[in-house]
């Protein structure tokens, strides 16, 4: 293999990698703070196609339209993770059930793919996209230049969130009083600490990454819309979550090997190497179950790092 | 009056310090769900440099008193008092501000943290976002150093022992500066070692000015610690004593009241019909030993026997080796030393099966988790036990038809009042329930019946028949072992009575002639 091969799957195993950066990150700070979302694949679903909208319908400067549109997407995102927070942490309903039900809800076809209809935008071709952006003016250098210094705004701000994110969790006080819920919400409700507001807040925050990383798709990939275009990333996000045993520097490394293993049928094509496409494009899923399926078991033996309330309702016991 | 009686934090450690009380409850009554009043128009009030104890016994409303001075709980009525004016508490963040600390009985620590994030959750010296371990840690080591407390606060608290763990609590409240500490029943977890350094922590404390809410049923304890004592029975205060002017006898009697209430009988007044004494047991344990769940050996030597057609009750305060007792005779905990045997021939332990195949029957205090399968059919949880090959529905094949007759039968003879058969028991009220577990238990023809708290949580319809069902099982021949906590409960129904005091059997006396109050001293451990 040349250089230019392993340049070529690095970068694009950071373009695909990106969006589950996003939405991993998102689902990891509502997982910390005790409350298990499956509906990220409909949050992104939502993302992805809010954020379209709003780039084709605004006018002027396109860098304008653009961070606009990231955050509608955002927000959309963040709307539908509160109608989670209420139905898990305020009405107590089954958090799996809640979680699932709004992927359905949002997914393929349903809600984001009929306001996708109803706002027509299903054939039109994007008239915004983020561009690679050489920030320091050394994306010429070889190997690293390409692969650091010549990516579009999204990489840099998930490099900048998982900084983030780290730092808020192991090195302020609100960090380890998301822990502190995560692990024992009645200890934590017992020194003062309000585990309501915590879950509402980390919930809705995750949501907004998950808009976010659905806007990714249509906002940079590929500035189009179809229908279930995420095709499936939210449930891989998910489990990187686990796989990353809750933490933002492991979620980074691991969504770029989810990001490799989805785009190396093009990668490999582009370079002249022929294999079945199909078994390219199951990589992803396959490595999910083995992921999934190892992580329990590890997980049911020695519990790395999950949070011990996780999917657990907390209710003070005072009738 | 002269300006010069200041009671400064640093001015004095005797009771008489504080003129003004540091926290007081005033007529404070708090209602749960379901009727059960925990607290009625209590009142009592800790001063300054004062150890205050409440003394009560398992469900007397202690907890529920103390969640209340924290904010966790609000009262229905009445109020807290912080130094004299009337204070609004309503979160455990609140209270802090007032200075109020509370040690919970299942301690709040989160085991995946270390010791210096525990102490610092909720409430951090320093104003901002950061958290610096190494400036905690700091900290952390300078109290301990100053309370002579062994600490290390770097690790993770799941490595600590119970002890270790408690001190960590303790120590939160000494680094949020709180100037009303509570500690709730702060000795079950200990050795007696721990304890004397707990009680020497406590007094530095006091003598610097600070109060400490004191909560225990133990009477040595109380009396060594406390400077008064506020006696609680059944969610009532019922007085508030100098700790110099009581012993142990009047404050037993106190805690557990005076004796029988009317109206109620005891059952070996009358003569109950068990076999006479020279007759050999039909359960026997010998010198029977056993750990709790956490390693720590929790019965100790315990030797008793139960003969057909007696009951024995197992008196005792929540947490002294009932619920391990129990599990040792029903097979579901081994047993580390001695001997259980059944009708004479040793019982293996650890096997639920083989205590099931040689007559005994358990009723477990836990009645949702351990007693029935609360989605399954009213059917089905009386199915449960019958793969015993005896069983009429042997083999693999569920005859639903004769299962749900043979369960109609049942239900009609243990009046389990249901919409039918197919009901699942987790829509039954509690005492259909336990009607469940009876006739299921019951209707293998057992040998031995473990019942531990029967009738916990029933209504006094329940209660009856159940009490009932235990008086003509025993009638029948069965050796009944009742463990309850509820004095009445075993003083109206046994034979005999066993006081089990920390994992040994402090005495056993008759039931016709026990007094309230020497069971209430061997119960707290003073007899
Ligand atoms: N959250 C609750 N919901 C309903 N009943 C409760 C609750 N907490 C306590 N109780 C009841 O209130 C009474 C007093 O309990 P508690 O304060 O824990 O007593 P203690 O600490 O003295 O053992 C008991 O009858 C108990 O069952
Ligand atoms: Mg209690």
């Amino acid at each position: 293999m040349n250089t230019d091969l392993i340049v070529a799957i690095v970068v694009s195993a950071i373009a695909y990698g990106t969006p589950l950066v996003l939405a991993g990150l998102g689902e990891l700070l509502t997982e910390r703070s005790g409350v298990l979302n499956l509906g990220v694949e409909g949050m992104m679903l939502m993302g992805a196609v809010t954020g379209f909208f709003v780039s084709q319908q605004l006018g002027g400067p396109g860098w304008a339209v653009l961070i606009v549109a990231m955050i509608v997407a955002a927000g959309a995102g963040g709307l539908m993770a509160l109608i989670h927070a209420f139905l898990s942490i305020t009405v107590r309903v089954n958090q799996i059930v809640s979680g699932l039900a709004l992927t359905i809800f949002a997914g393929a076809v349903g809600l984001s793919s009929y306001v996708g209809q109803v706002w027509g935008i299903g054939g039109q071709h994007g008239l915004h996209q983020l561009n690679r952006v050489d920030l320091l003016g050394l994306g010429e250098l070889p190997v690293v230049g390409p692969i650091l210094f010549d990516q579009d705004p999204f990489v840099y701000l998930s490099w900048g969130l998982v900084v983030l994110v780290a730092w808020y969790l192991y090195r302020t006080r609100f960090g380890l009083y998301l822990r502190a819920v995560g692990e024992s919400p009645r200890s934590a409700d017992a020194m003062g600490i309000n585990v309501t507001r915590y879950r509402y807040v980390h919930t809705v925050v995750g949501g907004a990454l998950a808009g976010l990383g659905g806007a990714y798709f249509t906002l940079a990939i590929a500035p189009i819309w179809t229908d279930g275009l995420t095709a499936g990333a939210g449930w891989i996000a998910i489990a990187l979550v686990i796989f990353a045993f809750w933490r933002p520097d492991v979620l980074l490394i691991g969504a770029y090997l989810f990001g490799a293993l989805s785009s190396l049928g093009f990668t490999l094509q582009a370079h002249g190497v022929q294999m079945p496409s199909e078994f390219f494009s199951s990589l992803p899923y396959l490595m999910t179950v083995v992921v999934l399926a190892g992580a329990s078991t590890t997980l049911a033996r020695r519990r790395i790092g999950t949070p011990a309330s996780l999917g657990v309702p907390y209710a003070r016991e005072e009738g | 009056m002269s300006g010069h009686v200041e009671a400064g934090p640093t001015s004095t450690g005797t009771a008489t310090a504080g003129l003004v009380p540091a926290v007081a409850a005033a007529g404070v009554t708090k209602r749960f769900a379901g009727g059960v009043v925990a607290n009625d128009r209590v009142s009592f009030d800790a001063r300054r440099g004062e150890v205050h104890a409440l003394l009560g016994e398992n469900g007397a409303g202690k907890t529920t008193l103390c969640n209340i001075l924290t904010g966790l709980y609000r009262p229905d009525e009445g109020e807290v008092q912080v130094n004299g004016s009337p204070a609004r508490l309503h979160s455990p963040h609140e209270a802090q501000r007032a200075g109020i600390f509370m040690v919970h009985q299942h301690l709040s620590l989160v085991d995946s943290l270390t010791v210096a994030e525990n102490v610092v959750l909720g409430w951090s010296r320093h104003r901002g976002l950061r958290y610096s371990p190494r400036q905690v840690e700091a900290e952390i080591a300078e109290i301990a150093a100053r309370y002579r407390m062994q600490v290390d606060p770097r690790a993770r608290i799941w490595q600590l022992s119970l002890g270790e763990r408690q001190r960590i609590d303790i120590l939160k409240a000494l680094y949020r500066d709180a100037t009303i500490l509570i500690l709730d029943e702060p000795t079950t977890v200990l050795t007696p070692s721990e304890t004397e350094q707990l009680f020497s922590s406590v007094r530095e404390m006091v003598a610097a000015g600070r109060s400490v809410v004191f909560i225990s049923h133990k009477l040595p304890e109380v009396l060594a610690i406390a400077n008064r004592i506020t006696i609680l029975r059944k969610g009532r205060s019922v007085t508030t004593v100098d700790a110099a002017g009581v012993d142990a006898r009047e404050l037993a009697r106190l805690m557990v009241g005076h004796d029988m209430p009317a109206g109620r009988v005891r059952r070996a007044a009358n003569g109950s019909g068990a076999a006479p004494a020279d007759q050999r047991g039909v359960l026997e344990l010998e010198s029977v030993c056993a750990d709790g769940d956490f390693g720590v050996q929790v019965l100790r030597d315990v030797s008793l026997s139960v003969r057909p057609g007696e009951i024995v009750g197992i008196a005792g305060v929540a947490g002294n080796g009932q619920r391990e007792l129990a599990e040792v005779i029903a097979g579901l905990r081994s047993h580390t030393r001695g001997t259980v045997r059944v009708d004479g021939s040793e019982l293996r332990g650890g096997d639920p099966r083989a205590a099931i195949n040689r007559g005994i029957a358990y009723v477990p205090e836990d009645r949702m988790g351990t007693g029935v399968s609360p989605s399954l059919s009213v059917t089905e949880n009386l199915l449960l036990k019958s793969y015993r090959r005896d069983a009429p529905h042997a083999g693999p094949l569920l005859m639903m038809d004769r299962a749900d007759t043979q369960s109609l039968a049942l239900m009609e003879q243990f009046d389990i009042r249901t919409r039918g058969p197919h009901a699942l028991v987790r829509q039954l009220s509690g005492g259909n329930v336990q009607k469940v577990v009876l006739a299921r238990e019951l209707s293998s023809q057992p040998r031995v019946l473990v019942a531990a708290s029967p009738a916990r949580g029933l209504d006094v319809g329940a209660t009856e028949y159940v009490h009932g069902v235990l008086v003509d099982t025993a009638r029948r021949g069965v050796g009944i072992l009742l463990i309850s906590e509820d004095l009445d409960e075993i003083v109206e129904l046994s034979d005999r009575i066993a006081v089990l005091y920390e994992g040994r059997i402090v005495g056993i006396v008759d039931a016709a002639q026990a007094s309230y109050e020497q069971l209430g001293m061997m119960m707290a451990g003073a007899a």
